[in-house]
């Protein structure tokens, strides 16, 4: 008999030969982007579309049509990318697949209409490697996102897939492969930035036999989207790096604990689980390596603690999710009292690229702290909003404006708030700093799962404020007193001070609760609930005191302090906002000038949205 | 009113009766049924052996969970903070004034839910409405009766 082990490693290299010797990747190729965010721009509609045509026009023996996951760039939905000349087509309809297919495919022809326009240059971009949003990027873990069907195993396996467990379960010892980790300097991705092969070992080295991993998918942070797209555009490397990580630690169970909400991503994982186990990467006696290794998906159930480390496993057990305190550390005694590992899912994504190019190529990017590279998802009022894949390091102006394309407006930028309810939010003037755990730390903030919220001088940062610490009450789990009531207390006050309410000694008060509740919290989320308070007042202090002295929002965004006025030289009259106006608020002539009547007016703003002249202004 | 459980049975058996279990057989009773009747939470306690309170806590804890029958239509508005300065606020508001609930209730006619989410995930489109799982993202104050009569609409036709 045969040794099995090289016959199941042949199976799967067998595969892959058979499927790389069919590759051409010269053939045409037309893939559209089916992330959350393209879908619910229509892209779906566009593949049908693009099916029909490509049968219709005969054209279907010269080109593939696929479905990739996320591009990244959502802003510009849907996204349809030529494949291998990278033209790239943005907000494409159902009724352009007919052209792309006519003149794009079969006569090599570019449609300028669907092209990219610069915002800054207005210059049109026939490439996606050329638009500035992604030229400026460095993609490892997003490098494949735009090529791959997320639900083909056989697209894995052409681009290097599983080539890295296969390494590691075969000619490497779990010691070496933590050795490798440890050496290529990644932090977790979850926001803390613990040494990821650290980590491992001390789960490694906990007595026991029994234990368990864990896929951290509980992406809560408002704002952040990169764990949700990573495993909608490609889950095998999440679960590559998941079971490479469970070797080395030693760990025959897994848990993939996700967002509910998030149910693509659920869809995704759960059929590269399925096919992962088909072809023997999953069950009994991997790659003939001995290792047994099977995967659960637990979807959670909207509680935004179960993202700390130890309300998630109380959640998998099936109780509420509570965290306890620490130590014991979940590496001593996590899931059902069992040594476990939770890890981030880019961190586990990363883990295959460092296996298979080794820790210097990966510790060479990044800065001296952190290493490698991560993923941002820049959002707010930007130019290009989207998830974009950058070094650590990298300047938070160069992260904005370049790769961001600055402000859409002629408002100006003048905050980025990252680490979502736990980290703060960093004025403009201080946007040189470079990105990494230590500088955003320094700044009061927190580089956190890797939301970026950029806000302009429209928005008012008391708001911001009140708004994250609606947040963190409602989810605080309410053990510790300090985070379920100091939280509330915090927010009433900002809350007050949002209506015209605020009183001298407010923020004093405010800055003396949040010392208490940072000391007197369990867990990481009352312990940095007050960073967006806390940075709020110590950047734009003038913000809270224009609130509370003079009884204004700056920002033009509280609705007790504002009224909202049509200017007479602009308005023509043309009656729109006295129509859609619910409180009857509004009156005028036609063709004659319209007032707003401040008693009657709600404050929703549905006159401004609706004017075409820019007439309805906030005061 | 009374609601049919018989399908619990079936969603514990797909879990097993160990306490593990008792997150997913909610959520699934959950899609089922659209909240959690208190019959099937009292068969849950039951049939896994779990006291009651503790189904409870767990089923009123977790956001998802919902202890009131809710709308034939689910209107959803993320919250997310790219949501928010962007005017997540606002549609919530409109949302309101038009169909005369606050989030987490349900119109009489038993129509609409209408919610919040923290965050969906899908920052670029904000603010972002879903109505039954569908995605109406850059969402504006002055769009929303339009929208939600499409769904008043296909009832009607529905019903014809």
């Amino acid at each position: 008999m045969s040794n099995p082990t090289a016959n199941v490693k042949l199976a799967l290299e067998e595969l892959r030969d058979e499927l790389m010797a069919t590759y051409d990747p010269s053939k045409p190729c037309v893939t559209v982007c089916a992330g959350t965010g393209c879908c619910a721009s229509g892209a779906l509609e566009v593949k049908a579309a693009l099916d029909e045509e490509i049968k219709k026009q005969g054209a279907d023996v010269h080109v593939d049509i696929k479905i990739t996951g996320c591009r990244g760039f959502c802003e510009q939905g849907p996204l349809v990318a030529v494949l291998p000349t990278k033209i790239f087509y943005t907000k494409v309809k159902q009724s352009d697949a007919a052209q792309i297919i006519a003149k794009t495919i079969l006569k090599g022809e570019i449609i300028d209409k669907l092209l990219y326009k610069d915002p800054v240059t207005g210059e049109k971009i026939t490439h996606e490697t050329d638009i500035p949003f992604y030229k400026e990027q460095h993609r490892i873990l997003l490098h494949d996102s735009g090529s791959i069907d997320p639900t083909s195993f056989e697209d894995y396996l052409i681009v290097g897939g599983y080539k890295a467990l296969a390494k590691a379960l075969l000619t490497m010892q779990p010691v070496e492969i933590i050795e490798e980790v440890n050496q290529s300097g990644l932090g977790g991705r979850g926001g803390a930035g613990f040494p990821t092969g650290k980590k491992w070992q001390l789960c490694r080295q906990a007595p026991g036999t029994e234990k368990y991993v864990i896929v951290n998918a509980d992406e809560g942070d408002p704002g952040a989207f990169q764990d949700r797209s990573l495993i909608e555009a490609n889950p095998h490397s999440v679960l590559e790096g998941f079971i490479i990580g469970a070797f080395a630690i030693g760990a025959n169970h897994g848990y993939v604990y996700i967002r509910h909400e998030y149910p693509l991503a659920v869809e995704r994982i759960k059929i590269a689980i399925n096919k992962a186990r088909e072809h023997g990467l999953l069950g009994k006696n991997i790659l003939g390596s001995g290792f047994d290794f099977d995967v659960t998906v637990q979807m959670g159930a909207g509680a935004f603690v179960c993202g700390e480390e130890t309300a998630l496993m109380a959640s998998i057990e099936g109780f509420l999710g509570e965290p306890h305190a620490r130590p014991p550390y979940p590496a001593q005694s996590g899931l059902w009292g069992k040594p476990t590992n939770i890890n981030n899912v880019k961190t586990w994504a990363t883990v295959p690229y460092i296996i298979n190019k080794g820790a210097g190529w990966y510790s060479q990017m990044g800065t001296e702290t952190s290493k490698g590279t991560t993923i941002f998802s820049l959002v707010g009022k930007i130019n290009n909003t989207g998830l974009v894949e950058v070094p650590m390091g990298i300047s938070l102006r160069d992260l904005i404006e370049k790769v961001g394309g600055g402000s859409p407006s002629e408002k100006k930028l003048k905050a980025v708030q990252t680490g979502g309810p736990s980290g703060g939010c960093i004025p403009e003037s201080l946007w040189d700093v470079p990105v990494d755990y230590k500088s955003l730390g320094k700044l009061g903030s927190i580089m956190g799962s890797g939301g970026m919220i950029v806000m302009d001088e429209s928005t008012c940062m008391v708001d911001i404020a009140r708004y994250f610490l609606n947040f963190s009450r409602f989810e605080s789990c309410g053990k510790c007193t300090a985070c379920r009531e100091g939280v509330t207390r915090m927010y009433e006050t900002l809350d007050y001070i949002t209506r015209g309410y605020g009183q001298e000694g407010d923020i004093e008060q405010l800055e003396e609760l949040c010392k208490s509740i940072k000391a007197g919290s369990l867990c990481g989320l009352g312990q940095t609930a007050p960073n967006p308070v806390l940075t709020t007042i110590k950047y734009f202090r003038e913000e809270y005191e224009a609130h509370i002295r003079e009884k204004t929002c700056p920002a033009g965004v509280c609705k007790e302090l504002i009224t909202f006025y049509i200017l007479p030289d602009k308005c023509t009259g043309c009656s729109l906002c006295a129509r859609y106006c619910g409180d009857q608020a509004i009156s005028g002539e036609k063709g004659g000038l319209y007032v707003i009547d401040p008693d009657k007016c709600q404050r929703c703003g549905v006159c401004r949205e609706v004017c075409n002249f820019d007439a309805v202004v906030v005061r | 009113m009374t609601e049919d459980i018989s399908k619990v049975d079936q969603i514990i058996e797909t879990y097993g009766l160990e306490q593990k279990g008792l997150i997913p057989v909610l959520l699934d009773i959950q899609t089922e049924y659209h909240y959690l009747p208190p019959e099937a939470i009292q068969h849950v306690s039951e049939r896994m052996n779990i006291p009651m309170i503790q189904v409870y806590q767990v089923a009123s804890f977790y956001k998802v969970f919902s202890l009131e029958p809710r709308g034939k239509h689910i209107i959803t508005v993320c919250m997310g903070t790219a949501c928010h300065v962007r005017g997540s606020t606002m549609l919530v508001d409109q949302i309101s004034r038009v169909l005369h609930v606050e989030p987490g209730e349900t119109t009489k006619d038993m129509q609409f839910t209408l919610e919040e989410v923290n965050c969906l995930g899908a920052c670029a489109l904000g603010p972002v409405m879903v109505i039954d799982g569908k995605y109406y993202g850059k969402m504006t104050v002055n769009k929303i009766e339009k929208t939600l009569s499409k769904y008043t609409e296909t009832e009607v036709v529905a019903n014809e």
